[in-house]
Order: structure tokens, then C-alpha cells, then sequence
């Protein structure tokens, strides 16, 4: 099944003189994992606000194409009813977080869809307990530190039961460890739930790793599609784009043209130490103390 | 402990800091015992996780907060008996949010007002205006309204009104936080340069590749107090260090240190850096 088809998508913000999109058309299948890498600008905010809905409803501008949504239309669909299909998680954890406990805050969503009482309560405990907040539901979200605050965001999004899950650089502003912390939980959606997950990102250090396919935005376009291994291969060209490309893809291309060879490709630290060890240290490669 | 220094003594230290602490109204301690001594020309990346402490000390250094206890000393003077604006001429201060220190009609009055302030002539300011201008690569937008700019080039404006006062240290927090590759590359290579030009930089951030490529020196802070003081190599071959404080060190040292036991230096910082190690033996045989 289809989670989310794009055909010759153009978009334009009111007031702006330049497409956000320009003939994107993107199929994006259902338990997918997709990273849309771009810098500011390139349109994957835009592909994040379309995912749900809120482009074109919501947000105005001139828009041409179609968009359709576990394989039905926007069109003649609101925003509220995407809504319970489609979560979607913002940059800045505080601009979606608004109730008093940490509790309140995930139930608020299956309340407005009249849950049951009982239901409503095995969802917040199953969603805290996915995002590692398990204990903390008489906290108020403020108090909590960025990370948390934004796993605490991504579990009221998930006790709507959505199909899909679409986050807008949701490490933005955090620190290294609880954007390490963000990337395990968006790893088990993933692995144990498996999830739809579309994925806005500038960098893809932690993505490749388990991405099954990057999308490469540039000015509106999709410039390129497929498996990390392909997408991140050229480092180079990812920072003509304004995109810092991963360190493990430098190291890889770095030996590739030393080595004038096509063959490494590292998306983990664990495999480009097994590779390199067997390979090229294995073989001499490097002078021992 | 370290003897306080005494005022005007005849050496490079630009920033002395002695016994710090620092409590917020209501009771949490951000800061809970901080000495340090920063010389002239330096170029320091404090880093550390979110509440680790790192903006609440550098306000302490430009009287945006007053010391609860210790001594900050700024160019022999104690900061606690300067008052703010005499401050701002020494320490300049570029926050996070550069939204939170723009507020003029255009590039340049926004650039005119700390000089105008400071109470300067207005052939000084003419040219301090000039300088900044040209330094943040802003004069093709001098008559826009900086609110109008990307985030980029406001971070830009807000960087050119803090160079406009022409203090001796520089302070930017967070200052490439939603840049792309391209203006943060920009961004940073001004700042080396009124690095060059012997302006002390204190680099507030948490992205350690920032740190590997520009500071000369890394001070990492961990809930209100300083745990590692070295240069970057120094600061990147202790992981548990970097751990404790909610650091990551960059993918490639990652990778350094896993084949530590095979020949490779666990300090390396950089992609090219880790092909040279790697290769050295093959190209030499």
C-alpha cells in the first residue's frame, strides 16, 4: 500500500515569488523509512506540511498536482480527519506542547477522537513507554530537558495511533546525546513497529544508518532517490547542495579514489571498522606502533 | 586553588575568572565553582550538553548577570563594579536567537546603534558602522529590514552590531545553528578572521565538528563546572568525557577509536586525517 503519493506536486507560499516545490512526484510505500535530505529552502518542510495535509489546507499558496494519502485524495478531506492517519512532529518541541502534565499532554489527542477512558490510558502508557518516558506523567513538560520534551512530543503524535509519523528536523534543538536518544527511539518505531516514518533532515550521519531510502531535495526538486548507499555515495556533490554529507561517506570516498576503486560504502562506524580491518589494515595498510 | 590575580598585572590574560557560582532567583544553581583564565587572542569553544551551564557563564562575563559569589575579572577590572555599557565595550555578545537583538528599521541603524549608545563621534561611528559592515559582507543589504533577511543573514546583522562596538571579545552562542553548510562555512571564516586580528572568540556550541575544525582551545562544562580544559585533539581522545557532558565526538573519531588497537591515533579529527593513517603504511611499502 501507498502511504503517500506525490504527482507533479508544485506549491507556492503566498507572498513568495519562487516554488517551495516544483514537479516533485515521490511515492513513499507503507512501513517505508524515508530521510528527506535538503538545506533551508529545498522544500522538505514543505513535503513534511503536504504528508499531512496542512499543504494545501491550511497553509495557502498556489498549488498544482495531486497528493494522495494512504491512496486517497486531500482533496475533499480535512485536515483533522488526515490528522488521525498522519502525526507530525516540529523543529521546537515548545511549539507544540501546551498542557500541564506530561500525561494530560499525550492523552489530549485520543481524547478529541472520544477514546475510551481505559483505552486512552493504555495508549499514553504504551506511547511514554516507546519513547523511554515511562514514569514521568505527572511531569510538567516544561520542566523537562529539550530531548525529553521532544519524545514527549513524538508520544502524543503516536497515541493517536497514526499510520504515518512525519518529523521536521526533530533534533534541531537538541544536544549531541538527546539527539542520539531521538534517532534509538525513531530506530524502534522502525524495527519493532514498523512504522511509516518521512523524515526531514540537513544532516544524515544518524539516518543512513537505517533509512530504507533518502530523498535528495535541492531548490524544490528531488535531485535523487534510493538506498543511503547509493544517495550519500558522492560527497562532494551533496555539498554543493548545501548538505553536509555524512563523515563515514568522506572516509569511503576518500579511500575509493586512493585506492582507484568504487567499492567502500560505510553507513556505520561498526562497519567501516570491520571493512577497513579486514581490508585494509589486514593488509598492511597501516605502519604499527 | 589558584591565587586571584591582581588587576593590571603585565600579563596576557584577558579573562580571569575565580570561584564562580552562580544562582538563578528561585534557587537552581547553574553554576556551581568556575575558575578559569583566557588569554588575549584565544579562540575558545565552550561546549557542553543543554543546562550544562555555558550560556549562564558567559552572561556572567558581560554583566548580563552579576556573579552570586567568586570574582570575574574582565582586563583587570572587576566586572561586578563595571557597569554594563563600559562592559559591552570590552565584551561583545551575539545571542542564539539573533531575533532577540533586532529591532531597527534597517541593516545599518541596527549596526549604528551600539556605537550611537556608547556614545562615540559621529565620525567614529561612520566608521565602526563601515567596518562591521564590511567584515559580515552586509553592505548590499544595509538599507533592508534586517527582520526581512534569512536566518543566516541576520545572524549576521546581529554579529556586525556586536563587531561595531569593536570589543576585544567576542562571544557567539550558538551562532551556526540552523545554517547550512554554505553560511556556516562563511560565518566561521569571519570569525577567524577577527580571530587573526588577535579579537579573543568564545564559540558557545554543541557541534564538535565546529569545534575540531576552528577552536584552539576546548573547555567542556558539565552541570555548572568545567570537566575538561585542553586543545580539541586533547578533548576528543577522552569519549567518556564527551559522554558525561551529552557530547557525541564526531563519526570519524568514533571510528578512530574502534581501531585504536590497530595502529590508528585515537585524536583524529578529521576524514582526510584518517585516510592518511590509514594509507601511510600501503604508500610506503
Amino acid at each position: 500500500m501507498k502511504a503517500l503519493e506525490l504527482k507533479d506536486v508544485r506549491f507556492k507560499y503566498r507572498g513568495s515569488d519562487n516554488w517551495a516545490l516544483d514537479s516533485v512526484s515521490l511515492v513513499v510505500e507503507k512501513g517505508e523509512f524515508i530521510t528527506v535530505l535538503g538545506c533551508n529552502g529545498s522544500g522538505k518542510s514543505t513535503i513534511c506540511l503536504l504528508a499531512n495535509g496542512l499543504v494545501p489546507h491550511a497553509i495557502q499558496g498556489d498549488f498544482e498536482g495531486s497528493v494522495e494519502i494512504f491512496e486517497k485524495p486531500v482533496m475533499g478531506r480535512t485536515v483533522a480527519e488526515i490528522a488521525t492517519k498522519v502525526g507530525i512532529v516540529f523543529q521546537e518541541p515548545e511549539s507544540q506542547l501546551f498542557c500541564m502534565s506530561v500525561e494530560e499532554e499525550v492523552a489530549f489527542g485520543p481524547e478529541n477522537l472520544a477514546v475510551p477512558r481505559h483505552e486512552i490510558r493504555e495508549r499514553v502508557e504504551w506511547a511514554l513507554e516507546l519513547v523511554g518516558m515511562k514514569g514521568y506523567n505527572d511531569r510538567s513538560p516544561f520542566s523537562l530537558s529539550g530531548g525529553q520534551k521532544q519524545r514527549v512530543a513524538i508520544a502524543a503524535s503516536l497515541s493517536m495511533h497514526p499510520d504515518m509519523l512525519v518529523l521536521d528536523e526533530p533534533a534541531y534543538a537538541l544536544d549531541p546525546i538527546g539527539r542520539h536518544d531521538l534517532y534509538s527511539v525513531l530506530r524502534e518505531l522502525k524495527g519493532k513497529h514498523g512504522m511509516t516514518v518521512i523524515l526531514a533532515e540537513r544532516d544524515a550521519e544518524e539516518a543512513a544508518a537505517f533509512s530504507d531510502r533518502i530523498v535528495i531535495m535541492n531548490k524544490g526538486k528531488v535531485v535523487d532517490v534510493g538506498p543511503p548507499r547509493d544517495t550519500l555515495r558522492n560527497p562532494d556533490k551533496l555539498k554543493r547542495m548545501g548538505i553536509q554529507p555524512p563523515q563515514l561517506s568522506e572516509v569511503a570516498s576518500l579511500l575509493n579514489a586512493r585506492l582507484s576503486t568504487s567499492k567502500y560504502s560505510f553507513l556505520t562506524v561498526d562497519e567501516a571498522e570491520s571493512t577497513i580491518t579486514r581490508e585494509i589494515i589486514g593488509r598492511g595498510g597501516v605502519v604499527r606502533k | 586553588m589558584i591565587p586571584a590575580p591582581s588587576p593590571g598585572q603585565g600579563d596576557d590574560k584577558i579573562i580571569s575568572v575565580r570561584n564562580l557560582r552562580f544562582t538563578y532567583e528561585g534557587g537552581v544553581v547553574a553554576i556551581t565553582d568556575l575558575s578559569i583564565d583566557i588569554r588575549k587572542g584565544d579562540y575558545v569553544a565552550l561546549v557542553g550538553g543543554n543546562g550544562s551551564g555555558k550560556t549562564t557563564f558567559a552572561k556572567n562575563l558581560n554583566g548580563l548577570l552579576r556573579p552570586s559569589s567568586g570574582i570575574v575579572t574582565i582586563r583587570g577590572r572587576d566586572a561586578a563594579r563595571t557597569a554594563v555599557p563600559e562592559l559591552a565595550k570590552i565584551v561583545g555578545y551575539a545571542f542564539q536567537n539573533p531575533d532577540y537583538q533586532l529591532f531597527c528599521a534597517t541593516v545599518e541603524e541596527e549596526v549604528r546603534f551600539g556605537p550611537l549608545n556608547l556614545g562615540y563621534s559621529e565620525d567614529d561611528i561612520r566608521r565602526k558602522v563601515e567596518r562591521a559592515l564590511d567584515a559580515m559582507n552586509l553592505q548590499h543589504l544595509r538599507d533592508k529590514p534586517p527582520l526581512s533577511l534569512r536566518l543566516g543573514e541576520r545572524r549576521r546583522v546581529s554579529i556586525a552590531s556586536v563587531i561595531a562596538m569593536d570589543p576585544d571579545i567576542f562571544i557567539l552562542d550558538e551562532p551556526t545553528t540552523g545554517l547550512d553548510t554554505e553560511e556556516s562555512d562563511m560565518l566561521m571564516q569571519k570569525l577567524q578572521n577577527l580571530n587573526v586580528e588577535g579579537k579573543t572568540i568564545i564559540l558557545i556550541t554543541h557541534d564538535m565538528r565546529l569545534v575540531s575544525e576552528h577552536a584552539k582551545r576546548v573547555v567542556v562544562m558539565s552541570v555548572g563546572r568545567i570537566i575538561l580544559d585542553s586543545d580539541p585533539r586533547g578533548a576528543f581522545s577522552d569519549l567518556e568525557i564527551l559522554r558525561r557532558s551529552n557530547l557525541e565526538p564526531p563519526a570519524v573519531t568514533k571510528l578512530a577509536h574502534a581501531l585504536k588497537d590497530k595502529g590508528i591515533p585515537a585524536d583524529v579529527i578529521s576524514p582526510q586525517e584518517l585516510v592518511f593513517h590509514l594509507l601511510r603504511g600501503g604508500e610506503s611499502r
